[in-house]
């Protein structure tokens, strides 16, 4: 059953083959045998989740739901659940029961009706590139246990590509959804900034932030997406615009497709294997009807020092109301009240979050906010107009996603600058705000390697019209790691 | 990567760009600023690796920035307004029984006045 589409699966709750319960059994089992390898889970809610499945099987039963009803999922630990820890990773949450559940919780939970299998491992509040900040441990690769599956999703991934959930929801701040998802051999995609409600979602860059899926395939994270998707009043940065139809545009052809190669993403610093796998997949591509040219976006490689100015300046002054006062991790015996909110954000927070606290404190200060957080503010807009510009001319950028294939646990640790590196190819997307995706597109040495699309704002549909084209034609998303079968 | 940068693309850089450092010094005050205990034993691994990254981002101040205004966010959004109307009951009950201490309704700290 874990080797099948959301659409199969849907089929096969309607016509009887299986039930919700007996699906969502049969996950859980498959979370207990393998997932002690793996740490992709850090709570597993089976009472919950059965319960959700049995409501489920009623709903199909009377005839009612949608093609989503029945089919559990993994939630990544940053969206608060009611009755349900929310820990972000962090020691500052590990005794966090969210009073209430995130807009993305209730719309595929309580409205499409898919039972949570539990909350999924990430790095602490979502900063990191390899899931090794979380309070919980690691989050092992399935194509590789002595790698890491990149991150902040990184057991989201990990779950969906062991088959330890059907699909995941997870965020993506600078690359946390596609670059997790490149190393996993998973199709993954962040929308345009302010699609899905950033309602319940534990902040990190607010102006950055946005909840996407991790799937088997274009056509299951079209499914989830659209689900997912649409204007919230309880966000004040929701779009409020109709969303568009993601499933029907994906069987349209790509012929006379303008394709952009920005030759930034081409230079130095690109694995030699890593461009094998593009360049055969911007060949399928052509023979599908798209045609190439190459594009600049000059600017783009002050992605990265931009992104840490920004990141940690929102990050710093979103994480101040972790206090030990209202919620959260406090200090025992303390007698004043600086001493409580010192001791217990140091105690609560891991070393990457104190670091990021202390940089974005840093860029804020008097004396430095102009050099740092207003320069980095206008280099963002020159990023911006790159894509405005280059949109005039293409339809989606294509180029890769991550530098290289999975790294070695444990072998980037000490070394925060070339860790944040592993993002150059993702984070433009985040500053512009626009859609960007990854795609399995070939295996260098047997690890995945994966094809980033990004489009103009608002075109989610275009992209995973592409990605599912691309997988009509290609086997890739369909390979499956050794040893969880 | 400087260097990567630099040899890569040199047209978007200006000449020179100040190298950046922090000693333990002064991450004592960031840390003091951002309300975070510093372990005494881990400042200068931190004043390394922050400086590090001061480093990288220091690179910005190289970008030719005349005349473009910054972009606080994507589509230049305006916040939202809504109608001043109580929209969501009283969960008092609710948030206070996640709180680490709390008293008849109120939360509990260190006494703040002698």
């Amino acid at each position: 059953m874990h080797n099948l589409s959301l659409k199969q699966l849907a089929e096969g709750l309607r016509s009887g083959k299986f039930s919700s319960r007996e699906l969502t059994q049969h996950y859980l089992k498959r979370i207990e045998a393998f997932d002690p390898q793996l740490n992709s889970y850090i709570t597993v809610t089976a009472d919950q989740a059965l319960a959700a499945a049995d409501a489920a099987d009623a709903r199909l039963a009377r005839g009612e739901g949608g093609p989503l009803t029945g089919i559990p999922l993994g939630q990544k630990d940053i969206f608060c659940t009611s009755g349900v820890r929310t820990s972000c990773a962090s020691r500052m949450l590990d005794k966090f029961i969210s009073p209430y559940d995130a807009t993305i919780v209730k719309k595929l939970q309580a409205e499409a009706g898919m039972p949570m299998l539990g909350k999924l491992n990430m790095d602490e509040f979502a900063m990191g590139s390899s899931n090794e900040t979380s309070w919980y441990g690691p989050v092992k690769n399935p194509w590789d246990v002595t790698r890491v599956p990149g991150g902040s999703s990184g057991g989201s991934v990990a779950a969906v590509a062991a088959g330890l959930a059907p699909v995941a929801t997870a965020t993506d701040t600078g690359g946390s959804i596609r670059q997790p998802a490149a190393l996993t051999n998973l199709t993954g995609i962040k929308p345009t900034y302010g699609r899905v409600s950033r309602f319940g979602m534990i902040a990190f860059a607010s102006s950055l932030d946005q909840a996407g899926v991790v799937a088997r395939s274009a056509e299951d994270a079209a499914q989830v997406l659209q689900a997912m998707s649409g204007f919230d009043p309880l966000d004040s940065t929701s779009l409020d615009r109709p969303v568009d139809d993601l499933i029907a545009p994906l069987g349209r052809s790509i012929q006379g497709l303008r394709v952009g190669l920005p030759k930034e993403y081409f230079a130095d610093g690109l694995d030699a294997g890593v461009r094998a796998c593009i360049d055969g997949a911007i060949a399928e591509l052509k023979k599908l009807g798209a045609s190439f040219t190459e594009v600049s976006l000059p600017n783009s490689p002050l992605s990265v020092p931009t992104y840490y100015v920004v990141a940690p300046a929102e990050a710093s002054s979103n994480l101040a109301r972790f206090d030990g006062v209202r919620y959260g991790h406090r200090a025992e015996g303390v007698t004043a009240l600086e001493d409580l909110y010192s001791r217990s954000r140091a105690e609560g927070f891991g070393p990457e979050v104190q670091r990021r606290i202390m940089i974005g404190t840093y860029v804020l200060s008097h004396g430095y906010y102009d050099a740092y957080y207003l320069q980095a503010q206008k280099v963002r807009r020159l990023i911006y107009d790159d894509f405005r510009r280059v949109f005039e001319q293409v339809d989606v950028i294509l180029g890769p996603t991550a530098t290289d294939v999975a790294f070695k646990l444990g072998s980037k640790t000490d070394d925060p600058v070339s860790m944040y590196l592993n993002d150059i190819y993702t984070i433009a997307a985040n500053l512009a705000g626009i859609p960007a995706m990854s795609l399995p597109c070939g295996f260098k040495d047997g690890l995945p390697v994966g094809l980033q699309l990004m489009g103009n704002f608002f075109d989610e549909a275009k992209l995973l019209n592409v990605a599912h084209q691309y997988q009509q034609v290609t086997g890739w998303h369909q390979q499956s790691p050794k040893g969880f079968e | 990567m400087a260097q990567f940068i630099r040899i890569a693309y040199p047209h978007i850089l200006n000449d020179s760009y100040p190298k950046m450092s922090l000693s333990p010094e002064q991450i004592r005050q960031v840390a003091k600023l951002a309300r975070l205990e510093l372990n005494p034993s881990l400042t200068d691994a931190y004043a390394g690796q922050i400086s590090n990254i001061l480093e990288l981002v220091g690179q910005l101040s190289a970008a030719k920035t005349e005349g473009v205004g910054p972009m606080a966010h994507p589509l230049d959004m305006t916040q939202r307004l809504r109608a001043d109307e109580v929209s969501q009951p009283d969960q008092r009950e609710a948030f206070q029984a996640i709180a680490p201490a709390v008293q008849d309704g109120l939360y509990l700290v260190p006494k703040v006045i002698e």
